[in-house]
């Protein structure tokens, strides 16, 4: 029995770090390949001039002064979730729950406006619902948290579970405080006196609440990078065992960090009810939960590159709807766009950091 | 590091955006623009009936449709409002229920603008110039839609497959309140007129679009006996579910035929042609719209879509043709007091709640001549009484 030693076709091997240059090359080789195979995409799908499609995109994104407000509205909602979520992912705890804990902080505003609405001053009320939607943000995240550090559960699992109570919480009270009864419909909470409404900047909060996205962004970029905290997360999520031994008390570590990344949710529920939508719906927190796991790791933990990953989910979504209205087209087309893209843009990360060789032609030169 | 390079490079992709944006899209096409929202799109029946006369009514008058479809019942619908406003919409419609507080905010912000909302309650009391309700006498289409699935059901009993007690029909309902109530009331009233053993279950999905759950509660339905179904609901659920189960169905929206052809009898739905027709012409002449708009049958607001003739009962054409020119007439009234009762006695005065309120006050008596006022107060449904027949069998929506 002779073994030939055949090469496989292709095999992959871990690159070193690559030169500055040559990481630009290949990630923007990845996203002129995206345009091409989109455009490629769209005029046979569509026989439609790919450029106006882009055009139309970019232009529903940013095309007009109020576009460019709301394309900041978006950007710093989902932003301020993915920023809660990252010192939990920095743990490796894998915190699946933002939809959830966005929720809870949601409801209590909700809550505090619907019954203290006409009862306290304006003032008074928005800081009873920013206290209360942190906290019920904050437990919402802190019960998975203690059941991992005290019996090790799995909280993938227990944290999106807890996403399903959170709904189901919400269903309950939408049917409490509906308008008409039975019509499934909170509508705008305390529409004639705005009571708990964050103060408007124009004809609405938008920019106020870019702001406080701006404050919650800087100061975690500190915490995670300069903070004695900061450090204790990335240790433990380096490895509990290394963390234990250098003194670090794990479970405190996790049980805070929870704490802190559920208040942040909350908070971000506590803006969507009290300073953007002023109602509850059981799908307020849009899936943000999720796409903020998604603008994480596409930063790889790092808060910079989070606003823009965050730019650039909210841009390719508010510029798919304008595609829809222009063209007649589907909205489902325009997602098939925003995933040929975000393949790519994702995609070329592994380019980054493996290279792939090809067998080269040999002969028969073992016998 | 290699993060910065990534934020780099999506910035080199807005700027690129950018400079195809100054080149590519300018102002669109020209004309007189009339913006519309839509809470679903095209896979929705319920959207599909308004984009249909959306499309219809501008291509009638010559104007250019602006559409935004996927709008959900929050400041998505505020932001698109204004957005529509922007791209130099002189009138908005929106087709939602929840949609009506973030178009009511956006009548109040931007009043050179005519905002229409479908199916709302609050125009007449919101006192806004710009802003108004419509809906249709859509209870008179449901009421014919009655006629037919009455006259299949006499159909069944007559050829022995069922027996007079056993003539329950099924509905799926969406929620509990009244534009559901009035819907599911007066398509038993009509059934009823033929057929005097009818009765009625009705189950609520809590969702106006949820495919899986309107087909389980047909299915349950006809589990439980439902020998006809029918649905308040916006999906293809219940639909499909009769056809899978071989039994006959009353739809809505719009015709099912094609994908259900061994069950589809008729269907009523309400064209929306004609409001926008008018609400349009008046915009652009600067007259004004009305606070409350309804549309009947004369109107041809309230159709019906062909009959399935291989299902439906024979002469049903015929007959619904009849109880037509009778409602036109004003010989029949669908909810004339003496057709139904409630807790067994018939009724002789009614607050209905037609001014919305957190309270739910009832303020207005409905009663009038020996028959309920429907959409006479307001073009919103407000008929919310459970009368005897009907057999609700979960509320809690």
């Amino acid at each position: 029995m002779s073994k030939v030693n055949k090469e496989p076709l292709l095999h992959i091997t871990k690159r070193k770090e690559l030169p500055l240059k040559q990481t630009w090359m290949i990630r923007i080789g990845a996203i002129a390949a995206a345009l091409i195979v989109s455009a490629i995409v769209t005029m046979l799908l569509t026989g439609l001039d790919p450029f106006s499609v882009f055009g139309t995109m970019i232009y529903g994104a940013v095309g007009t002064e109020r576009k460019v407000l709301i394309l900041f509205k978006e950007l710093a909602m989902l932003l301020a979730v993915a920023l809660a979520l990252t010192p939990a992912f920095k743990m490796k705890f894998w915190n699946l729950g933002g939809e959830g804990q966005i929720l809870m902080g949601a409801w209590a505003t909700a809550l505090c406006m619907i019954y203290m609405g006409d009862k306290i001053p304006a003032f008074l009320l928005i800081i009873i619902c920013l206290v209360a939607a942190i906290i019920c943000g904050a437990i919402w995240a802190m019960i998975p948290a203690f059941f991992k550090a005290k019996w090790n559960t799995n909280e993938t699992l227990f944290t999106l579970m807890m996403n399903y109570v959170a709904i189901q919480l919400v269903a309950y009270f939408i049917i409490l405080w509906e308008v008409p009864k039975g019509s499934g419909k909170v509508g705008i909470i305390n529409q004639s006196t705005q009571a708990g409404w964050l103060p408007y900047i124009g004809t609405n909060s938008y920019i106020l609440v870019i702001l406080f996205v701006a404050v919650i962004t800087a100061a975690m970029y500190v915490y995670l990078k300069y903070s004695k905290h900061g450090y204790e997360i990335a240790v433990v999520g380096e490895s509990q065992r290394t963390a234990s031994y250098v003194g670090i008390k794990v479970d405190k570590v996790i049980i805070r960090t929870l704490l802190l990344s559920g208040a942040i949710c909350g908070f971000t529920g506590w803006m969507m009810v009290s300073g953007v939508d002023h109602t509850i719906t059981t799908t307020l927190a849009g899936g943000r939960g999720f796409l903020g796991i998604m603008v994480s790791w596409l930063a790889q933990f790092n808060v910079i590159a989070m606003i823009f990953a965050s730019m650039l989910l909210v841009f390719l979504g508010q510029g798919a709807g304008e595609i829809s209205t222009n063209f007649g087209l589907n909205e489902s087309f325009a997602d098939i766009l925003t995933g040929i893209i975000l393949f790519f843009i994702i995609g070329c990360e592994f380019f980054i950091n493996y290279k792939v060789h090809v067998r080269k032609k040999s002969g028969k030169e073992e016998a | 590091m290699k993060k910065k390079v990534l934020a780099v490079v999506l910035a080199l992709v807005m700027v690129f955006g950018l400079s195809v944006t100054l080149t590519g899209c300018g102002g669109g096409e020209d004309g007189y623009k009339v913006g519309f929202i839509c809470l679903h799109d095209e896979n929705s029946t319920y959207d599909k009936n308004f984009l249909d006369a959306a499309n219809a009514a501008c291509e009638e008058l010559g104007v250019v449709p602006v559409i935004k479809t996927n709008i959900p019942e929050g400041q998505e619908c505020y932001d698109a409002a204004a957005e529509l406003v922007d791209a130099g919409c002189d009138i908005i419609f929106a087709n939602s229920f929840g949609h009506e507080d973030f178009m009511i905010q956006a009548a109040k912000d931007f009043p050179e603008v005519e905002f229409c909302h479908s199916t709302g309650t609050k125009a007449h009391t919101e006192g806004l110039d710009n802003y108004h309700n419509a809906f249709a006498h859509i209870y008179q289409g449901r009421y014919l839609a009655g006629v037919a699935a009455g006259m299949k059901l006499n159909e069944m009993i007559d050829a022995g497959d069922i027996t007079a007690d056993q003539a329950k029909m099924g509905y799926v309902g969406a929620y509990t309140y009244a534009e559901v109530v009035s819907g599911y009331t007066s398509f038993y009233l009509g059934a009823k007129s033929v057929c005097e053993s009818v009765t009625m279950d009705v189950t609520f999905t809590g969702s106006w679009y949820d495919e899986a759950l309107e087909k389980e509660a047909a299915n349950k339905l006809i589990n439980d006996g439902c020998v006809l179904i029918s649905q308040h609901a916006d999906s293809m659920g219940a639909p499909t579910a009769c056809e899978n189960a071989g039994v006959p169905n009353v739809s809505y929206n719009g015709s099912t035929q094609e994908a259900c052809p061994n069950t589809f009898i008729v269907s009523s739905r309400i064209d929306w042609t004609p409001y926008y027709v008018y609400a349009i012409t008046a915009a652009q002449n600067d007259e004004a719209i009305d606070a409350d708009w309804c549309g009947g049958l004369e109107e041809g607001s309230v159709v019906l879509t062909e009959i399935n003739e291989a299902v439906a009962a024979e002469g049903t054409a015929d007959k619904i043709a009849q109880v037509m020119e009778q409602l036109k007439k004003g010989e029949i009234n669908v909810f004339d007091t003496a057709a139904f009762t409630v807790e067994g006695a018939a009724l002789s005065t009614y607050m209905a709640d037609v001014d919305t309120d957190a309270d739910m006050t009832p303020d207005t008596e409905a009663i009038e001549g020996g028959a309920f006022m429907e959409s006479k107060h307001r073009s919103a449904p407000y008929f919310d009484l459970k009368i005897d027949g009907i057999k609700l069998l979960d509320t809690k929506f």
